[in-house]
């Protein structure tokens, strides 16, 4: 390792300075003051975080825009390659820690406070007699009463879907890598068409729980963890699709070669990542009811 | 530790050659240079310290008399709040990473942090998420009354400050977690040929565990403080016994966050310690391997013990008995560190400049405060002392004297780096002593209230506490006056003084004293080859 062998390239990658991050700090600054305020019933509210996300989504744009220059201009060597694949690693580790948390709320509502409320505890006998501990549950307390969510129908085709999806993702990362690039942007595309299907398919059961099942954001810690969990996995699916059809756009434009297509494999270890993620919500949260 | 040869090439532009960097305040908004960062992580953190430490003052002028005198009981627990927050998430977590910013690159043989945009916008994070926690004092409501730990369910009862203190904690996140991924790429990506891991300078060990602790519970954090958000707004029960949920998950999964949480707040600050010690005795650290091991011994139990804070929710024997061994342990790598640094003095050529004076202001209280929480990691102990000023005076031994006067003596050790000039030595000592005996002032007497019943976070208290709180609060503006004396020398050593040589230390050995002061803009722009 030494400057010699890194040819005409510098040794290191230094960027410019550059206008995009007070764009991103300007953004959530407006959507964060803006979703307080919606929440709280100010009308300024839900105008000042769309405000926000238009300036989000115009930094993104920019920004990454100029990464996606400076990484078809070839500025990037071997070092900033390792770089990259560091940090998209420990990304992927953060968000395995956030649905840790959530996954971490199931596990406690199911083993320690669900029993604890009922069935032959002292705070059953004093507090909530005749709750019987069981789930799912609306609570001891709330009287609603709703269907819950089978892991036969919609979910198990969701997990056919997904499961699929990192597969064709695979193929289409090994026609990349074989220079195959009819067949890369083929299967991408199904890849893609794959994920907005799985997503569309949530939505519908949504639409169903609420309309039909009478299961809700607010039907007790049932309700609660089935809708976080799979909410926030449904909008990391979206996140990732939607990473997946710039790498199509670009796949389009000529970009990537056999060696250097790391914003691809980024985009397909995060697929990767949501494949994993819906594994253990449809074994948890559908199948072990 | 190691010595140094000649960089590879000369200083030419290697590294995009942009020495030229806009003029002004577009300087410090599109800067992609880690020591204007760094710079800016330590002024925004010094001026969250002067902030915070205005709440502080107004707390202590409200307690040195028994009865309602300044402000209206929600006003005080608003300031309790906030003082908790902007303290933490204000002044020591981005001063850690103002130091990481300036030192680390030069410490690894590196022109600059991995990912230089991405290091922008960590920062740029924090001003915002600043103006949304101080909003919140504005609002009607007011700023939440819950304390730092936001423990539902009076978080869920609060006004819309909560709810502008939820989406800040949520940014404040997010620039924890782009700031920790960039110095992990850094340090395991950007050393210099030759600097093997365990050739690295401690501060940079330090850093890198802490940087992988932020990692793994700020989003762990981000997930608990959601979960407040929709039991306020979206009709969920995850804090709610009435739908089958339970506030203590609420503590739980805080806590999960809030015990590597200290560590994130003490780790660094163990590693500026062992950069100064060593320099201020002549003499290599003793037990470096050892030191390094401790720091990982801590990191991996700091997610075993946090239902430490939870002794007096009712948690089942056997899950005490478990976080209270659990605890303890942690004696044993921390003991380890302070044993190291005072063998490292042991027999050392030692001098008392300012950065020593507080590394040993450091060992002395940091100690004081590591045995006060032995003493509350014993659970049938900790019934009694729970929510008492002793839990304050305990964490306020750690966290000001411990990682503050890590702080502080970091800062008069590279101040000659960072600025090209000599401070002034006899300010720097009449800050350390002025620091050091109102922190006592201050502070000590809070274990004796503690120890006597005096519940915290009550703006009221019974005739016996007085006499001991008048003499905190009298130590308290002590030191808060002390540390314009900080001001003073630091504003005074940027604008001129004694030019200081590249190694004004003649004990110090790492990477970044090769360098001419002040430091280059691009500090390698070619790898120096350590041996």
């Amino acid at each position: 390792m030494s400057a010699a062998t890194q040819g005409a390239k510098p040794y290191y990658f230094v960027p410019q300075p550059s206008p995009w991050p007070i764009f991103g700090a300007c953004a959530l600054l407006l959507m964060g003051t803006g979703a307080a305020f919606w929440f709280n019933g100010y009308e300024a509210g839900p105008w000042m975080c769309l405000a926000g996300f238009c300036v989000l989504v115009y930094m993104m744009f920019h920004w990454f825009g100029r990464v996606i220059d400076e990484s078809e201009g070839r500025l990037y060597n071997k070092k900033v390659d390792i770089s990259f694949r560091w940090s998209m690693s420990w990304f992927i580790f953060s968000e395995v820690m956030f649905f840790g948390a959530f996954f971490g709320a199931l596990f406690y509502v199911r083993n320690i406070s669900v029993p604890d409320l009922g069935g032959g505890t002292l705070t059953s006998h004093f507090l909530w007699p005749g709750y019987a501990a069981q789930w799912p549950t609306v609570g001891p307390f709330l009287k609603d009463v709703f269907t819950p969510m089978k892991a036969i129908g919609i979910p198990l085709l969701n997990t056919i879907i997904l499961v699929t999806s990192g597969g064709t993702l695979t193929i289409a990362h090994h026609a990349l890598k074989s220079g195959h690039r009819g067949s890369l942007k083929f299967w991408l595309f199904v890849t893609i068409v794959l994920g907005f299907s799985f997503v569309c398919l949530q939505a519908y059961e949504y639409h169903h729980a609420y309309t039909e099942f009478n299961l809700k954001l607010s039907s007790g810690v049932y309700g609660s963890t089935f809708f976080m969990l799979t909410g926030f996995h449904g909008f990391h699916v979206t996140i990732g699709a939607t990473m997946l059809t710039v790498m199509l756009v670009r796949a389009f434009r000529g970009h990537f070669d056999a060696e250097h297509h790391f914003a691809f494999e980024a985009a397909a270890w995060y697929w990767h990542f949501v494949d994993v993620v819906w594994l253990l919500l449809f074994v948890l949260v559908y199948w072990l009811v | 530790m190691s010595s140094i040869t000649q960089p590879i090439g000369g200083h030419g532009d290697a590294a995009g050659g942009h020495e030229h960097h806009p003029s002004g305040i577009m300087r410090w908004i599109t800067t992609t240079n880690h020591k204007d960062i760094g710079t800016m992580y330590l002024w925004f953190s010094f001026t969250m310290f002067l902030v915070g430490g205005v709440f502080a003052l107004t707390i202590r002028s409200e307690l040195f008399e028994p009865g309602m005198q300044i402000l209206r009981p929600e006003r005080f627990n608003q300031l309790i709040t906030l003082h908790g927050l902007i303290m933490i998430f204000g002044a020591l977590m981005p001063g850690a990473v103002g130091f990481a910013n300036w030192m680390i690159p030069m410490q690894i043989g590196a022109p600059d942090m991995a990912f230089a945009r991405m290091n922008n916008l960590s920062f740029w994070l924090l001003p915002p998420a600043a103006i949304m926690l101080l909003l919140g004092l504005f609002v009607p409501g007011g700023a939440p009354e819950t304390g730092w730990t936001l423990y539902p369910p009076l978080s869920i009862q609060q006004g819309m400050g909560m709810d502008l203190t939820i989406f800040a904690i949520h940014i404040m996140g997010a620039s924890s977690i782009m700031g920790s991924i960039n110095i992990i790429t850094t340090i395991l990506n950007l050393r210099a040929p030759g600097m093997t891991m365990m050739k690295m300078p401690l501060f940079c060990w330090s850093w890198l565990i802490t940087a992988y602790l932020l990692i793994a519970v700020m989003p762990v954090l981000a997930g608990a403080v959601t979960m407040l958000l929709t039991d306020r707004h979206f009709g969920t029960s995850f804090f709610d016994a009435a739908g089958g949920g339970d506030p203590v998950l609420f503590q739980h999964v805080f806590w999960f966050f809030g015990h590597p949480e200290v560590y994130i707040i003490i780790l660094p600050a163990f590693g500026l310690i062992s950069e100064v010690i060593p320099t201020f005795s002549r003499k290599p650290l003793f037990g470096y391997a050892s030191m390094v091991y401790a720091l990982c011994a801590i990191a991996i139990l700091s997610f075993l013990v946090w239902a430490h804070h939870m002794f007096t929710v009712g948690l089942p024997a056997a899950g005490i008995l478990f976080y209270m061994y659990a605890t303890m342990l942690i004696a044993i790598p921390t003991g380890v560190k302070v044993f190291n640094w005072l063998a490292t003095m042991w027999k050392g050529s030692i001098t008392l400049e300012a950065p020593m004076l507080f590394a040993l202001g450091f060992l002395f209280l940091f100690t004081t405060g590591g045995f006060t929480g032995l003493i509350l990691a014993i659970q049938p102990v900790d019934v009694q002392f729970q929510d008492t000023y002793y839990v304050v005076a305990h964490f306020h031994y750690v966290m000001v004297a411990g990682t503050l006067f890590a702080f502080f003596a970091a800062t008069y050790y590279w101040l000659p780096k960072w600025t090209g000039h000599m401070y002034n030595e006899t300010l720097a000592k009449w800050h350390f002593w002025g620091s050091f005996i109102f922190f006592n002032v201050a502070f000590f007497p809070m274990h004796f209230l503690g120890l006597a019943g005096m519940p915290r976070r009550i703006p009221d208290y019974a005739q016996q506490f007085t006499n001991w709180n008048q003499v905190s609060t009298v130590g308290a503006f002590g030191f808060g006056l002390s540390q314009l004396i900080l001001l003073y020398v630091v504003v005074m050593c940027i604008r001129g003084g004694k030019p200081a040589p590249a190694k004004p230390w003649e004990g110090a050995t790492s990477l970044e004293w090769t360098l001419p002061s002040p430091a280059p803009y691009h500090s390698f722009p070619t790898p120096p080859v350590v041996q």
